[in-house]
């Protein structure tokens, strides 16, 4: 028995800033100390508060070390772990209540209006341990499809639960197992999309790396509701501690032969495989994924067929997200009415968010559906930092919108999104203040659609193209008003023609922005002024001579020379030499340095 | 796995490593000093001990923790266990055995063993 656990995060954000080291040294410590028999030190998935790695907690205390170093941890080791005294300076400083008191982390703003339900094992459990998931009622829910519920029971549920999928598009995933159990065939497939390919999206990644089981618990039951015997994890390459993990969950899995043949008795075989992507975006969409898992260069192709009728191999086929699967072992346990209390009624259970961009907590966060940006941004993500304001929010990544700051009252969800012209995609969220130039960030978005349009089509391979240089010309002030109405044009065109998803929703970054921020291209055209100062072909930089002390300070930093003037004396940029690095606008104590 | 008892099994015989995880708000929380003087007169494996029990026992709701030193050292291994809503009960100079008693006749049943009380063993009391 262990008197103690220490939990060190070994998602892949503190494992970037060394984890991996922390866990070493405590090792080593706690071996020095002979505490090896009594502490036990555990890597776990996430624990969603990313901006503050890395994380590690000390239970039975409870207590919440954030950003942790390698030195810090002989301290931790023979303070804490010896003699009981919790190491204050490193403490999640929001869970300090006074010298001797702490509170618990989900009385903390970032954790409070969370409720996770799709990551509730992530930071809990050691993901590459099956004992663990099974001590949190893991393979409980398989077990209960295989020996009380036939396929259409277990299909109902899903149905009534009203779980929509998570990959983005809210496509009810009930209704995608009905029409694949429908089917008859000699051999089915129930498939995983962890193809995640969003920028700046981490939710279903991290839940691989937290809690693999759980996705391989719920595929089985999807294999079992369709008629199922295989299953595949299409997973990108490019998140090795997930398909590591995943792989020693599929094995550790198959030894308790919770894969394999014949599982619970019940006459039931289900195994599953992982193929690995090569991190192409439009190996996201469902038919481009089952083409590359065939083997063959990933391009989408016309539906219908729908995957649920010929979807890999020609055979039918389901292809949930991570995040849907995630969920479905809980629906299993406690019911569709349980999961229909939560969120709201045409989007019932929560969805993850990896908040991002200008904020305070970047991390993970999933609440219910129907909470507001609002609490998202200011409660949870703790606010805009450096004194800037909320601007806009970017939710669905290349193919989604932005919300303004007019609506951030909005409850999310999958329709109110749609209705306000954005979209819930997988569930990246990127908050932007006032000094993101919105036709940046749409230039920014088209740059990657550009680079990851597979080509097949026309709509989409030109016509992104053909949008990203009119996006190019307006950011470099050389656009006129019927390039703006020529785009918009062009954006209908691509969406109504395009053969998949991605196509059809690469114009969106620019159709919204054009709809709340239209008055951003107008002043880049008409005033070629970019009222953000972020496009650098549109701001100089200049200092205003009588706020100019004439300290040098900004002529001593410029990389380039192109700062002049004497001691005590107002100085000049040369606008000719000057890259618009903004250094001089940073050293400036006296705000003497302006863009304009 | 052929059968959901052999899952949940495996499950009961998870829970121990898993709960110490789940308790950090309970109720009773038992303390033991550990200290430079608590630890030079045996406080680990006391500490062990509780750890032991309570997980043997599979007492929900009970958390063993260390505190520091409370000033009696003369009287170390000292172990407090607190319950809200009733007195803090201080056991002095305590061992493993004595730990096992306590958590059997104190955390279980209600009991407090009077007799490893500090009370029972200041100086001058008899």
């Amino acid at each position: 028995m262990f008197r103690s656990n220490v939990l060190v995060c070994g998602g892949t954000g503190c494992t970037s800033s060394n984890s991996e080291q922390i866990i070493e040294k405590l090792n080593e410590e706690i071996k020095a100390q002979g505490l090896d028999k009594e502490v036990n030190v555990i890597r776990t998935g996430c624990f969603g508060l990313c901006a503050l790695g890395p994380i590690m907690v000390v239970y039975p205390e409870g207590a919440f070390y954030s950003r942790v170093t390698p030195e810090d941890v002989p301290e931790i080791v023979s303070e804490h772990l010896l003699k009981g005294r919790i190491v204050t300076r490193l403490l999640y400083q929001e869970t300090v209540v006074d010298e001797n008191t702490t509170k618990s982390l989900n009385e903390t703003k970032f954790y409070a209006k969370q409720m996770r339900i799709a990551l509730r094992n992530c930071g809990v459990i050691n993901p590459e341990l099956i004992d663990e998931y099974i001590a949190q009622d893991g393979y409980a829910a398989l077990g209960k499809v295989l020996t009380e519920m036939t396929p259409q029971q277990v299909i109902q549920t899903m149905l009534d639960s009203g779980l929509r999928g998570r990959g983005g598009a809210g496509f009810p995933t009930g209704l995608k197992w009905k029409f694949a159990a429908a089917n008859q065939a000699d051999q089915k497939y129930a498939c995983c999309n962890a193809d995640e390919g969003d920028p700046g999206a981490f939710m279903d990644r991290s839940v691989l790396e937290g809690d693999p089981h759980s996705v391989l618990e719920a595929m089985a039951i999807a294999g079992y509701a369709i008629g199922a015997s295989q299953g595949y994890i299409y997973i990108r390459a490019e998140y090795p501690i997930a398909v590591k993990r995943l792989q020693i969950a599929i094995n550790q899995a198959r030894e308790y032969g919770l894969l394999g043949k014949n599982i619970f008795d019940s006459g039931f075989d289900f195994d599953i495989d992982i193929r690995l992507g090569a991190g192409a975006f439009v190996c996201g969409e469902e038919t481009a994924l089952m083409t590359s898992i065939e083997g063959k260069r990933g391009e989408p192709r016309v539906r219908p067929p729908f995957p649920a009728l010929k979807g890999l191999f020609g055979k039918p086929t389901v292809l949930n997200n991570v995040e849907t699967y995630a969920n479905i072992p809980q629906i299993i346990l406690k019911g569709a009415d349980w999961f229909r209390s939560i969120g709201t009624e045409k989007s019932p259970g929560t969805k993850v968010f990896a908040l991002g961009g200008k904020i305070t907590n970047t991390g993970l966060v999933e609440v219910p559906m129907g909470t507001t940006l609002r609490e998202v941004v200011e409660d949870i993500g703790g606010g805009v930092p450096d004194g800037h304001t909320f601007k806009a929010a970017q939710t669905g990544g290349p193919s989604g919108g932005c919300i303004p700051a007019s609506l951030i009252d909005t409850p999310i969800d999958y329709d109110n999104l749609i209705a306000i012209g954005s979209m819930m995609g997988s569930g990246g969220l990127i908050v932007m203040d006032e000094t993101t130039c919105m036709v940046d960030i749409a230039k920014f978005f088209l740059e990657f659609t550009v680079d990851e349009s597979c080509g097949k089509c026309t709509p989409c391979r030109v016509g992104t193209k053909r949008l990203l240089e009119i996006l190019d010309k307006i950011t470099k002030g050389n656009g006129t008003l019927e390039d703006i109405d020529r785009m918009e044009e062009l954006c209908y065109y691509i969406k109504e023609n395009s053969l998949c998803g991605l196509g059809q929703t690469a114009p969106n970054p620019v159709l919204s922005t054009l709809k709340y921020f239209r008055d951003e291209y107008v002043a880049h055209v008409t005033e070629h002024r970019c009222p953000a100062g972020a496009c650098k072909a549109l701001t100089n930089f200049h200092i205003e001579a009588d706020k100019c002390k004439g300290c040098t300070l900004c002529a001593r930093n410029c990389p380039v020379g192109a700062i002049s003037g004497k001691v005590k004396e107002a100085h000049v940029i040369d606008t000719e030499k000057c890259i618009k690095c903004g250094v001089c606008m940073e050293k400036c104590k006296f705000n003497a340095v302006v863009k304009k | 796995m052929k059968s959901l008892a052999e899952l949940q099994a495996i499950r009961d015989k998870a829970r121990a490593s898993v709960n110490i995880r789940e308790n950090a708000g309970a109720e009773t929380r038992v303390l033991v000093g550990m200290a430079t003087c608590g630890i030079a007169a045996g406080a680990r494996p006391v500490l062990n001990a509780f750890v032991e029990e309570v997980a043997k026992r599979g007492l929900k709701d009970t958390m063993v923790t260390q505190t520091g030193c409370i000033g009696i050292c003369q009287y170390e291994p000292v172990v407090e266990i607190v319950t809200p809503g009733k007195e803090k009960v201080t056991y002095v100079k305590m061992t493993a055995e004595k730990a096992v008693r306590v958590v059997n006749d104190h955390l279980v049943n209600g009991n407090v063993v009077t007799e490893y009380t500090i009370g029972a063993n200041a100086i001058g009391a008899k």
